[in-house]
């Protein structure tokens, strides 16, 4: 099963790294580049997976035998209260995690693609979260959260001694939070590098049209980032459906499953509960969402990765 | 710390919980150069857990027994808490378990006697009986499946205990609870003081169990739990001393009886404990081993006696005798059905002649603080450095008519995550005490 974890990140990794690679040559000596990768992803992707797949239709506790079960799990599970709530918190952290991710990571990374020297030293420092371990992350924010001993009991202010991670809107909050402060970096960066790529004619040729820096951001460097945002998007979706390390560490799922997403949910069945069969099954719903939501995206960004988006340039 | 990790099967829920999540390549190849579980020749494998003061304990008897043994030796391999609950069961189930099995009996070992992975030990208890006379009965019952002992109960024994704050309860002029109509009347007395009553680790679920496993055996005996677990009679959860009990809890909650914010504050970083030596709460209901780490972290409050401790309070008209205990009774060793039969006797000889010896004991008492599950352990507790906890930890759990072993180790894996499910939701009042019995009667038997 742990293996079977390890399968969504390689393919997400291929989802979005495959936008335009279209037009190579397809000569013997590219196919024989290729093989390498293609042995590894499959002895440690697709085989996997497919165990996944079987086990999910059989019953297993991990040591014992492993009996069929037919649909009966599928059947068992696709009735559990529990599959589409950890479904909805598993959307809900991503869509709150995109919408506070992406506005701020544009805002950053197009301040920190000036070449001003201070903004430099403030994107190395912007960049010092993402350096650190979500394990290591997550307990520091829950010595900090703590309502006794925490932020608020430190520094006296009351509003800081919430119950953090006891109720369960809150909890949820924190969780977004947590994930934004330590994946902005990250995104920003990607938007720093985007927004280097885009032509500084362009730029020039706007302020002699008298266009001013806000209007500049919304005609120019926003839909310049249109395939950046797609990407980070993408990361984003993916890195939300496999997240895992720093919800199990800061709330363990709780309070009241409040921040119990789908990865952490087979995870606790799995490895908590000794049920490998419906931990199988929520793998494969993984893997399945994780494809839909990463092709609905590619769609959306139009079907054609080379086409220009320099019109007019 | 080390103290309260090693004793409790759950605690690092979080910090070394993701340590369980790195794959197993990875784990594999952190086992040195014999392989895991695969000792070399002439020898017997043994799988132990990291953690001091035990971790040494553990190692020095088995320097011991091999020096002793040099024909028959041990070939241990120490694993963090956490990551050796996922490896151990993979191991297990794919032949390459260890020779001897170290696992907390109850729900876990019963997993392992289905699957025909580790050996009844029975005959050779009956034919060595003094092994067993000198170790605690009440740390046989988590070792018994179906009338058969499968494992060797060793090391040392941790009650759940109601600790108190002598300072506070100084302070307001009231005195322990040894009731529980005392108990909810002592919440205004502390909450009007500025104090709250209870410590809890509420995000650590099990914390909040132990309120649980006292109120049930309280209220209607230890029969209403050990029914639960023999998992024959149905709705066995929706007993009226369960729903009772389950009642009382919610109404403590609901009196602030628990810290406020106490979802949020986990055991696992001992931050419950804190709460209660540092005079923010006044009571906690927790395992022996919380007296170290308190004892250490805790300033004067142990050593200058601040810590009251008592037995958990009766409840009024209830069934359950006040001197059943809680807690865990002892650690378990199993013999692994896959070893060979050099190693299976070499195991044994371990388990007769390795396990808690005259030495052994004394530095559980010392160096750890703790109480072996040795009869007569108590003739040496003078030479500990807190003699009448040592004893009074001795006789609550030596002389329990009944010593209910945890909940979530009793019960098979797969019910316990469902139970510390629904007690973390039970104690968030989000669900009534009948949608709790539901819950768990709906939990498949296996």
């Amino acid at each position: 099963m742990s293996v079977a974890a390890g399968v969504v990140p390689p393919t997400a990794r291929r989802r979005s790294g495959g936008t335009g690679s279209g037009g190579a040559g397809s000569s013997g000596a590219v196919a024989l580049l290729v093989l390498p990768a293609l042995v590894a992803f499959t002895a440690f992707g697709i085989i996997p997976l497919i165990g996944v797949v079987v086990l999910s239709f059989t019953t297993w506790d991990g040591i014992g035998t492993i009996t069929p079960a037919g649909f009966a799990n599928w059947a068992t599970l696709l009735s559990d209260p529990q599959l589409p709530h950890a479904l909805g918190v598993t959307f809900l952290i991503m869509v709150l995690c995109w919408l506070v991710q992406t506005p701020l990571s544009i805002l950053i990374g197009v301040f920190i693609s000036g070449q001003q020297r201070y903004r430099g030293v403030l994107a190395v420092l912007y960049f010092v979260p993402l350096l650190l371990s979500s394990a290591a992350i997550a307990i520091a924010y829950k010595a900090l959260l703590d309502p006794n001993f925490g932020l608020g009991a430190g520094l006296g202010l009351q509003l800081l001694a919430q119950n953090w991670l006891g109720e369960p809107g809150l909890a949820v909050g924190v969780v977004v939070f947590v994930v934004s402060w330590q994946f902005i970096p990250f995104h920003s960066l990607i938007y720093q590098g985007a927004v280097r790529q885009i032509p500084v004619s362009l730029f020039e040729a706007a302020t002699i049209d008298g266009a001013g820096r806000v209007r500049q951001f919304f005609s120019i460097t926003l839909p310049q980032l249109k395939y950046t945002i797609i990407t980070s998007s993408t990361l984003m979706a993916a890195g939300s459906l496999t997240f895992f390390d720093l919800i199990f560490v800061l709330t363990a799922g709780g309070p009241s499953d409040a921040t119990r997403v789908l990865a952490l949910d087979m995870y606790l069945r799995g490895f908590r509960g000794n049920l490998m069969g419906p931990a199988s099954m929520i793998a494969v719903i993984l893997v399945v969402v994780g494809l839909v939501i990463a092709l609905a995206l590619r769609r959306i960004g139009g079907t054609d990765p080379n086409a220009s988006q320099l019109e007019g340039a | 710390m080390d103290l309260n990790r090693v004793s409790r099967r759950n605690f690092l829920a979080g910090v070394l919980g993701t340590a369980a999540a790195v794959p197993l390549g990875a784990a594999l190849s952190a086992c040195g150069t014999a392989g895991p579980g695969q000792a070399g020749a002439g020898e017997a494998g043994i799988w132990y857990l990291t953690g001091q003061p035990q971790e040494s304990i553990r190692l020095a008897g088995i320097e011991a027994f091999n020096a002793a043994n040099p024909n028959g030796k041990l070939a241990s391999t120490f694993f963090q808490n956490d990551a050796y609950k996922t490896k151990i069961r993979t191991a297990v189930g794919a032949g390459q378990a260890p020779t001897i099995i170290w696992t907390w009996g109850g729900g876990g070992l019963r997993d392992y006697v289905k699957a025909k992975q580790v050996d009844d030990l029975t005959d050779w208890f009956a034919s060595n009986p003094a092994v067993k006379d000198r170790l605690f009965s009440s740390a046989f019952g988590a070792a018994t499946v179906d009338g058969r002992i499968y494992a060797i109960p060793c090391e040392t024994v941790s009650p759940i205990v109601l600790f108190y704050n002598k300072k506070v309860f100084e302070q307001v002029g009231a005195q322990p609870p040894k009731t529980w109509g005392e108990l909810m009347a002592l919440v205004p007395v502390f909450t009007k003081a500025g104090i709250a009553p209870i410590s809890l680790g509420g995000q650590s679920r099990w914390t909040n169990m132990m309120w649980l496993e006292y109120l049930f055996d309280r209220i209607g005996g230890p029969e209403v739990f050990t029914t639960i677990a023999a998992g024959t009679t149905p709705n066995a959860w929706s007993h009226p001393a369960a729903i009772d009990a389950l009642t009382k809890i919610q109404e403590l909650v609901k009196a602030g009886g628990f810290v406020t914010g106490f979802q949020s504050i986990t055991a696992d970083s001992n931050a419950d404990q804190a709460v209660l030596y540092t005079g923010k709460a006044a009571m906690m209901l927790h395992g022996t081993w919380t007296y170290g780490n308190m004892r250490s972290a805790g300033g004067d409050f142990v050593t200058g006696g601040h810590l009251g401790y008592s037995a958990f309070p009766t409840v009024e008209g209830g069934k359950g005798d006040p001197g059943n205990t809680v807690g865990n009774p002892a650690s378990y060793l199993a013999i692994s059905s896959a070893a060979s039969p050099e190693q299976k006797a070499i195991a044994q000889n371990y388990f007769a002649k390795g396990l808690l010896t005259d030495t052994e004991v004394d530095t559980w008492i010392t160096k750890a603080g703790t109480v072996p599950i040795v009869n007569g352990a108590d003739k040496k507790f003078s030479t500990g450095s807190d003699p009448t906890w040592l004893q009074f930890v001795y006789d609550l759990a030596s002389k329990a008519p009944v010593f209910q072993q945890s909940w979530d180790q009793a019960l098979s894996p797969a019910a316990a995550e469902v139970l510390l499910n629904s007690i973390e939701k039970l104690f968030g009042l989000t669900i009534s005490p009948q949608q709790f019995a539901d819950t768990m009667n709906a939990v498949p038997k296996s």
